[in-house]
């Protein structure tokens, strides 16, 4: 418990600066990840989460987007003081990413082969030939049959669940300590989910990498996550173990999250049972309340959930939750 | 690919016979050429010969008639005023075009293309307004205006260089700036707006996770990508030249198919006219059907499909 983790990010906040106004769409973002764990981040879309990592990746979109406030240290370094060149370093070799979307994240025009080389380049020099082996091997190692004869192939040629493996495959080519999956499922098939889900669990045994983890599907979490955080309009709201999270939940956002997915028990929708929903919407990031972000949603709310936000109350060694109706531990 | 190759051939075909059929008749409308040829006092017989010798008596269809027999045999007329096959004059004149237009292209590519890719990586900066202001410059100036400008200030004034006529290597420098100029900002506008959309894309922040530099990530990952538009529209902008070169070879007194033209029509030389327009659409077809393909080298998804 006491080791330190490989990658903690602290106050974090990155906004849009707008003509029409700022957008605080990471506002306060806090967690860290420990050497070989995976890390669920868990939310809506638009609370945050892709941001987040690409703020952890400093790769934020053009046009306005800035984190103004707050640490990311990567063993240790605020990484966000680092120069666009040393992070350049930093990138694919200690903290790597995976795309949500295979067929748009390889280069239409480069062989899966050149592309693979490149990253791989990037941790050594070698003879071509040898590097071509360690492209067969990095095939190889995400599963990709006739690695040999994929390395010439170009993107359009494979199907989206091998592109995703080759994407992964480019990740990790680096070794990096941490990768971030920013939904790497979601544009998948089912079928084909189930598979890279159990790839990367694999590849995450095999390196001893840690994982963060983002999805807005709690089933995936509990497949894939040790610990999940659940994010909210920008923020963190409740962040603890798998099996507390989904036994125990606090916050009445999470616990709202939990209940609207769809159960193989009770009665089916049509049949007496019914999904639950989360009633209205998330507040704008634009004009957020000065108190709790999720009072203008929730069952439970009273005077002072809209006069301050809630501190994070520790409910467990591990699981935290800012919420002011949670008792804590 | 054959098949594409083939398909491609047969909507050739198809549109050289209508550009055929339009500038047989529109030739016919702009007025008898004889009255141009002959002296003031000429006879009414000496008139009636001419018109008999040039296969101006007939009904005009059965002169259409006449005429669509003898292109399919490759005979396009003769030509009035220089009394040569209209189709060896064109010829003749062809080579003297062909080594000016890859040069005014090279120049055009090597000053548009990074043009565009530094306006769209300092997009909204002063670079990229610089870059736009140039292009628009380009496209403003029309060739004749700056054909006489660059030999007023280089062979008038400066004497550097000479203002017209073909030559050693110096002659090419005016007539292939000239014809370069409106094609650069082409390049650079298709350039920097396909730039901007490409570096949005997922695969360039994945090379960007990587870790490659920026250097590698514009110049290789993006650019390669937005070549492929700008490849689209060589057809385009060769298409531009050639028309281009008419008023730029009229300006360099340069003995090429521009320059042909231009004489065509001056003298109302209507065979002459006829064949060059309809050559220079075969020129400009089969330019674009080689540029369809040299787009299926760069992007394989259309080669391998």
């Amino acid at each position: 418990m006491s080791e330190q983790p490989v990658l903690e990010v602290r106050d974090l906040h990155t906004h849009f600066f707008l003509r029409r106004g700022v957008v605080k769409a990471v506002d306060g973002v806090s967690f860290s990840l420990r050497r070989g764990e995976v890390l669920g981040l868990v939310g809506e879309s638009g609370c945050g989460k892709s941001l987040t990592a690409l703020s952890l990746m400093r790769l934020l979109p053009r046009g306005g987007a800035r984190t103004v406030k707050g640490e990311v240290l990567l063993d240790g370094e605020n990484i966000l003081e680092r120069t666009p060149a040393e992070m350049r370093e930093i990138r694919g070799r200690r903290i790597s990413m995976v795309l949500q979307d295979p067929q748009t994240s390889l280069n239409p025009v480069f062989s899966i082969g050149d592309q693979l080389r490149e990253a791989i380049q990037r941790r050594k020099r070698a003879p071509h030939a040898e590097i071509i082996k360690e492209a067969v091997a990095a095939l190889r190692r995400v599963e990709i049959a006739a690695p040999e004869q994929r390395l010439d192939q170009y993107p359009h040629q494979m199907s989206g669940g091998m592109k995703q493996r080759v994407v992964g495959a480019i990740a990790i080519s680096g070794e990096p300590g941490v990768l971030i999956a920013d939904e790497p499922t979601t544009a998948l098939d089912v079928t084909i989910q189930l598979q890279y889900l159990k790839l990367l669990k694999r590849l995450q045994a095999e390196t001893g990498m840690a994982i963060l983890f983002i999805t807005h599907d709690f089933g995936v979490v509990g497949r894939m996550c040790d610990r999940v955080a659940v994010m909210y309009a920008g923020r963190i709201v409740e962040c603890g173990p798998v099996r507390q999270i989904f036994e125990a939940p606090q916050h009445p956002y999470t616990r709202a999250l939990i209940a609207s997915v769809p159960k193989m028990t009770g009665p089916p929708p049509g049949m007496g049972g019914r999904l639950a929903t989360i009633e209205g919407q998330p507040p704008s990031l634009m004009d957020l309340p000065v108190g709790c972000r999720f009072a203008g949603r929730c069952p439970l709310v009273e005077q002072r959930c809209l006069d301050a936000y809630p501190g994070t109350v520790r409910i467990g060694p591990e699981h935290t939750a800012d919420c002011w109706k949670v008792v804590p531990a | 690919m054959k098949r594409y190759i083939a398909r491609r051939l047969m909507q050739g075909v198809v549109l050289l016979c209508m550009v055929g059929t339009i500038v047989f008749f529109l030739g016919r409308l702009t007025g008898n050429p004889v009255d141009l040829m002959m002296p003031e006092d000429a006879t009414a017989e000496d008139r009636a010969a001419l018109i008999q010798t040039l296969g101006l008596d007939g009904p005009i269809l059965d002169q259409f008639a006449i005429f669509v027999g003898r292109a399919i045999q490759g005979d396009l007329g003769t030509s009035i005023r220089m009394r040569q096959p209209a189709v060896e004059a064109f010829f003749d004149r062809l080579p003297n075009t062909l080594v000016l237009l890859p040069w005014a292209i090279l120049l055009a590519m090597l000053l548009g293309i990074p043009l565009g890719v530094v306006a769209a990586v300092n997009r909204g900066s002063f670079l990229d307004r610089a870059a736009g202001t140039v292009a628009v410059l380009g496209i403003a100036m029309p060739s004749f205006w700056l054909g006489i400008l660059l030999i007023f200030v280089f062979s008038v004034e400066l004497g550097w260089l000479p203002s017209g006529r073909m030559g050693g290597p110096a002659h090419y420098v005016l007539p292939v700036i000239t014809l370069a100029a409106f094609l650069v900002a082409g390049f650079m506008r298709i350039t920097r707006s396909a730039m901007l959309e490409v570096m949005e894309s997922e695969f360039v922040k994945l090379a960007r996770i990587k870790g490659l530099s920026e250097g590698v990530v514009i110049w290789k990952h993006c650019l390669r990508n937005a070549l492929i538009p700008v490849l689209t529209l060589w057809g385009v902008f060769i298409g531009n030249l050639i028309t281009g070169a008419i008023v730029t070879e009229t300006v360099f007194a340069w003995p090429g198919i521009g320059r042909l033209t231009y004489e065509a029509v001056i003298y109302r030389d209507f065979p002459l006219l006829q064949a060059v327009i309809i050559l220079k659409s075969i020129l400009i077809l089969s330019i674009n059907l080689g540029v369809d393909i040299l787009y299926a080298y760069v992007d394989p998804r259309i080669r391998l499909a």
